[in-house]
């Protein structure tokens, strides 16, 4: 396990793994309150990686530090350090619309525009002054989402229009049309029936091939499904979140070295 | 751990009402009856009224003459009934007017929804809506005596009442209303869509004028139709300031005379009742009337797009 590694080893793996994201003792406060204590959580490139843990413990509060998406709320404040591509997100001079272009974002709730299917997806390339063929763009991010042949036909009518997988999909393909380096996706199914779940999972593992993505999830299974990697946090009795182990998916399913974790998996609370 | 619940004849009698809380009852829906029977029967007897005063005036003068006619001169011994000069007046001040608010008001909705802190919020949306709670008599008397003299020193030629003096003073009372309004439609936009634009790489600019504004299009065109029918129905101002010369003009600095400013006129001389001058405020109220009425139907229609634009 990484942790038992010496600082130096640590780095030397990092390199050898391509670590596109280094999360490194990150905390998140609002105001006084302190949601996200001192996590890290290297992430590897065109590998997904899972956050579970209870409702509460700091899953999106974490991952929207990770596109500078909680500059939005006044009180928020973070501490420690995010490298993305070597760089640090919170450095002094690193710009927020830079970051969230090149980290794209899912919400929880399919949040499409009031505007027709296209101009949904053409709306990042549009406003990042993309010069070269939208309608290709389009095409081909609708592809990508696997979408395209269940709305070829009607680009031009509203969003609203489609189901809510769909929909959901289709925020998919907006994020996507920007081409992003990093997809951050919190809790994208939990608005969706079964079907439309297995759509997005299937989705995610196609999408493996060419982003890397951090999903906060709720459902084990689902974690257990799409994910290469897994975080579980918890969060203590003041109830700042805390990072209890992160591992390979499959060892943190079968073999997890802490009992905390063991008794979230087997359901024992949570 | 079961908890003791009371029988229920103990709880039927506690519910029971005595005569006298029944009797009250009674006595308060009738009053709210009576109440809103009055609100109605006013409007009626304001509709009737005007229905009658108008068609006794269009017996006399033919609707043909009152469209076309392009000089309104009842009170003069050479009479002309065109309406077109109060209503070229009223269009061309309420018209200045919404010039005037439209750009700040909405500016002013931007900066409330989709910028100012909590606080500034706090205390500048009351602020703003004082503007509107403002005496229109105050804004006459402003337009007349400040406004216009700094018009006559910027553009010579400007006459003592003139347009655009009561189009910028309406213009600026009516801000309020135009923010406001627009600010409700644009704090009504989930979100959830501001973050979708916000996670794409959005501006926050980008993000109001590309995606706040146009869902909430639809609220902010209903609030521009709300505040036309305001600045067309506005009197104050437009009798103190803009004048009492029904004028056929598009220069915003003649003296010209809109409807209201006309009721006015002919309401404080004294034109005996049942004349033909009489019946004109009529005829006017019922043009006024009808203008309104279906800058409302419209703006209604609007309005009610407008619940259809967004989940
Ligand atoms: N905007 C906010 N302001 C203050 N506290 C917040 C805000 N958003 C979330 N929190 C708090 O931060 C903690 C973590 O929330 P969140 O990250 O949403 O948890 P999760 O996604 O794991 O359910 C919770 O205690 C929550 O109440
Ligand atoms: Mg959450």
């Amino acid at each position: 396990m990484i942790m038992t590694t010496t600082a130096q080893k640590v780095e030397a793996e990092k390199v050898e793994k391509d670590i596109i994201l280094d999360i490194q003792e990150l905390s998140v406060y609002y105001g006084k309150f302190r949601a996200v204590n001192g996590v890290s959580i290297p992430v590897e490139r065109h590998k997904v990686v899972s956050l579970i843990g209870p409702s509460g413990c700091g899953k999106s509060t974490l991952l929207r530090s990770l596109n500078r998406m909680n500059d939005l709320i006044p009180t928020a404040r973070v501490e420690g350090k995010v490298l993305f591509q070597g760089e640090d997100l919170y450095a002094p001079g690193a710009d927020p619309i830079d970051i969230r272009f090149r980290v794209g974002m899912v919400f929880q709730k399919p949040n499409p525009f009031p505007k027709s299917i296209y101009d949904n997806v053409a709306f990042g390339p549009r406003i990042n002054g993309f010069k070269g063929k939208l309608d290709d763009l389009v095409e081909e991010s609708l592809r990508q989402a696997a979408l395209w042949d269940e709305v070829k036909d009607r680009l031009k009518d509203s969003a609203y229009a489609l189901s809510g997988g769909q929909q959901q999909r289709l925020c998919i393909a907006r994020t996507l049309a920007v081409r992003p380096e990093l997809i951050l996706m919190d809790e994208p199914c939990s608005a969706l029936d079964p079907i439309a779940t297995l759509a997005i999972e299937d989705l995610i593992h196609q999408l493996q091939e060419q982003y890397t993505i951090v999903i906060v999830t709720h459902n084990m299974q689902q974690a257990g499904r799409v994910s290469d990697y897994t975080a579980f946090m918890n969060m203590d009795a003041d109830r700042a979140g805390y990072l209890v182990e992160y591992d390979a998916t499959q060892q943190i399913f079968t073999n997890p070295q802490d009992k905390r974790t063991e008794d979230y998996i087997s359901g024992r609370f949570g | 751990m079961t908890v003791s619940l009371p029988a229920p004849a103990a709880v039927r009698r506690a519910r029971s009402r005595s005569l006298l809380s029944r009797a009250t009852e009674w006595v308060v829906e009738r009053l709210l009856l009576v109440c809103a029977f009055v609100s109605i029967g006013t409007t009626f007897g304001i509709v009737a009224i005007l229905g009658v005063e108008t068609l006794a005036f269009f017996q006399q003068v033919p609707l043909f003459a009152f469209f076309t006619d392009t000089q309104w001169t009842p009170l003069f011994s050479d009479k002309h009934y065109g309406i077109l000069p109060l209503l070229s007046g009223t269009l061309l001040v309420a018209g200045g007017a919404m010039l005037v608010a439209l750009p700040v008001g909405l500016l002013a909705a931007v900066y409330l929804s989709e910028y100012a802190p909590v606080r500034v919020r706090a205390v500048l949306k009351p602020a703003l809506e004082v503007l509107a709670g403002v005496p229109t008599v105050v804004y006459g008397y402003f337009a007349l005596l400040f406004v216009t003299p700094i018009l006559q020193t910027l553009v010579p030629g400007t006459e003592v009442f003139n347009a655009a003096s009561a189009s910028i003073v309406m213009g600026i009372m009516i801000i309020p209303l135009v923010s406001s309004l627009s600010e409700d439609a644009m704090s009504a936009v989930p979100r959830s869509l501001r973050e979708a634009a916000l996670a794409l790489g959005a501006t926050r600019q980008e993000t109001t004028v590309k995606v706040v504004i146009p869902a909430a299009a639809s609220g902010i065109m209903a609030s521009f139709i709300l505040t036309a029918s305001r600045a067309i129905g506005e009197t104050m101002i437009v009798a103190i300031a803009a004048g009492l010369q029904p004028k056929l003009t598009l220069n915003p600095f003649e003296s010209v005379e809109t409807m209201t400013a006309y009721i006015v006129q002919v309401s404080l001389g004294d034109t005996p009742h049942g004349s033909l001058e009489y019946q004109t405020i009529f005829a006017v109220g019922t043009a006024l009337f009808v203008l309104t009425f279906l800058l409302n139907v419209v703006s209604l229609g609007v309005v009610r797009r407008f619940r259809e634009q967004y989940q």
